[in-house]
């Protein structure tokens, strides 16, 4: 299982990371467009959006059934399963697999929880590491304004109410946000993340984004053979 | 009490009054009826106790019956998912069972589940590691019967071999009776490393019900100091 890492694969997998409210989303849906515009071969998948572990996880979720354990393995189950059935084959099959949140969120997030470490890396250690890794450094209070700002209704998971850091779920996410911010700090040198600066515009982001992956990868290789 | 590994968080096992008694076997081995035995044993004799096994967590239960009519999961989203099975009982059910002072009566534990993801190619070590989570039992009892006899006891319950316990899933054969065979040996290589490690005490499941039972309820008083 470990082996098979190493192994250069003919796809390539970028992942995106960075607070909720960060503009990850918005940048990493850009660059899946102009690289089908260029008609290249893409595949997009998020955190948390298997069809057969989603059940699972919105019950438990509802019903507050989760421990920091349980929350972390189900969410690891969730990512195993798009990692088997889509990520893996598709890098196999020469894709640009493209990741609105890897393992790194995990690490965050549910070390934030009090889940060890060293335990969260052996648990992800079947997943291969991403080729590129475009860390939104956003400042704390520009993300907590973009999710704040019109009162949304925070889930409770969410706002991190689970953990009692605050009787307000507003206060909760923010002390929770601020504690994710910190971890991804602690990882951005190890993991080399590459940083995006988040208070730039929209397009100068973007353009930032293009540019180091163009120049990361040799982009015709991921084209469509297919003869039309 | 203590973790095998890292543990959970928020959970001090120096607060578990309880015990942990864990019966491993496969499908046939008696191991139902052993801990029916030891349950009427224990509550005879005044003790509290809780039953917990596998796939029966109120998380993700429904999901792996599920799952399980059709070859849907790959093999570390299986692995996983049953993981979360097991870290849903052990907090809600075990844990607090233990707190209050239940003998906690495991029908299969970690070791099943381990023996067979590492059956089936997972790594070892992830697989260890992920289950640092558990604590240690204070007795392991493993009912050893032999594949042979195993074939005899599943076709007197059933008719018929169950396709997972037959490790079909694994394509060693075509033939459900030889894959059976195969994968029992399998699983019991694997047992056999773990036994010396875990400290398993095996039970020679191919005497009769009351033999077996005779020496597990020893072993049990022992532990309890009856």
């Amino acid at each position: 299982m470990k082996t098979s890492q190493s192994v250069e694969l003919p796809g390539k997998l970028i992942a995106v990371e960075g607070l909720d409210g960060s503009g990850k989303s918005t940048q990493l849906y850009l660059l899946k467009r102009w690289l089908e515009l260029r008609g290249l071969k893409v595949f997009f998948t998020e955190w948390n959006s298997s069809v057969i572990v989603k059940k699972a996880t919105s019950k438990g979720k509802k019903r507050q059934l989760l421990t920091p354990t349980t929350f972390s393995l189900i969410h690891c189950t969730d990512f195993a399963d798009r990692y088997e059935r889509q990520i893996l084959p598709l890098l196999k099959a020469g894709y640009l697999v493209l990741c609105d949140r890897y393992f790194y969120t995990a690490f965050a997030r549910d070390a934030v929880r009090g889940c060890p470490r060293a335990w969260l890396r052996n648990l992800y250690g079947f997943a291969r590491h991403p080729d590129l890794i475009l860390f939104f450094d956003t400042p704390l209070s520009t993300a907590l304004g973009r999710i704040l700002s019109g009162r949304p209704q925070l889930k409770y998971h969410e706002a991190g109410m689970d953990m009692g850091l605050a009787s307000d779920p507003y206060e909760s996410f923010r002390l929770f946000q601020e504690r994710i911010y910190n971890e991804y700090l602690k990882m951005k040198d190890d993991c080399s993340f590459i940083t995006i600066d988040g208070s730039a515009t929209i397009e100068q982001q973007q353009a930032m984004v293009r540019e180091i992956v163009s120049s990361s990868f040799d982009l015709p290789l991921y084209r469509w053979r297919t003869i039309t | 009490m203590k973790f095998y590994g890292e543990g959970l968080p928020g959970v001090d096992p120096a607060n578990l009054g309880g015990k942990l008694i864990v019966v491993e076997g496969a499908d046939g081995s008696g191991r139902s009826t052993q801990m029916e035995l030891l349950k009427d044993c224990l509550e005879g004799q005044g003790h509290a106790t809780v039953n917990v096994g596998l796939r029966r967590s109120s998380l993700v239960s429904e999901e792996l019956n599920v799952a399980k009519q059709g070859n849907v999961l790959g093999e570390i989203t299986r692995s996983l998912f049953y993981a979360t099975d097991f870290a849903d009982q052990l907090e809600n059910r075990i844990i607090p069972a233990l707190k209050a002072g239940f003998i906690v009566l495991a029908d299969r534990y970690i070791y099943t589940l381990m023996a067979r993801d590492i059956v089936r190619g997972a790594d070892r070590d992830w697989v260890r590691s992920m289950y640092g989570i558990a604590l240690v039992p204070d007795l392991v009892i493993y009912l050893r019967v032999s594949p042979s006899q195993l074939v005899e006891r599943n076709f007197r319950k059933n008719a018929t071999l169950d396709y997972w316990e037959a490790g079909m899933d694994l394509g060693l054969s075509r033939d459900i009776f030889d894959s059976f065979m195969r994968y029992q040996k399998l699983i019991q290589k694997e047992f056999s490393l773990m036994q010396q490690e875990y400290g398993f005490h095996v039970v020679n499941g191919n005497r009769s019900i009351r033999a077996a039972s005779r020496e597990i309820t020893a072993r049990v008083e022992a532990l309890l100091g009856i």
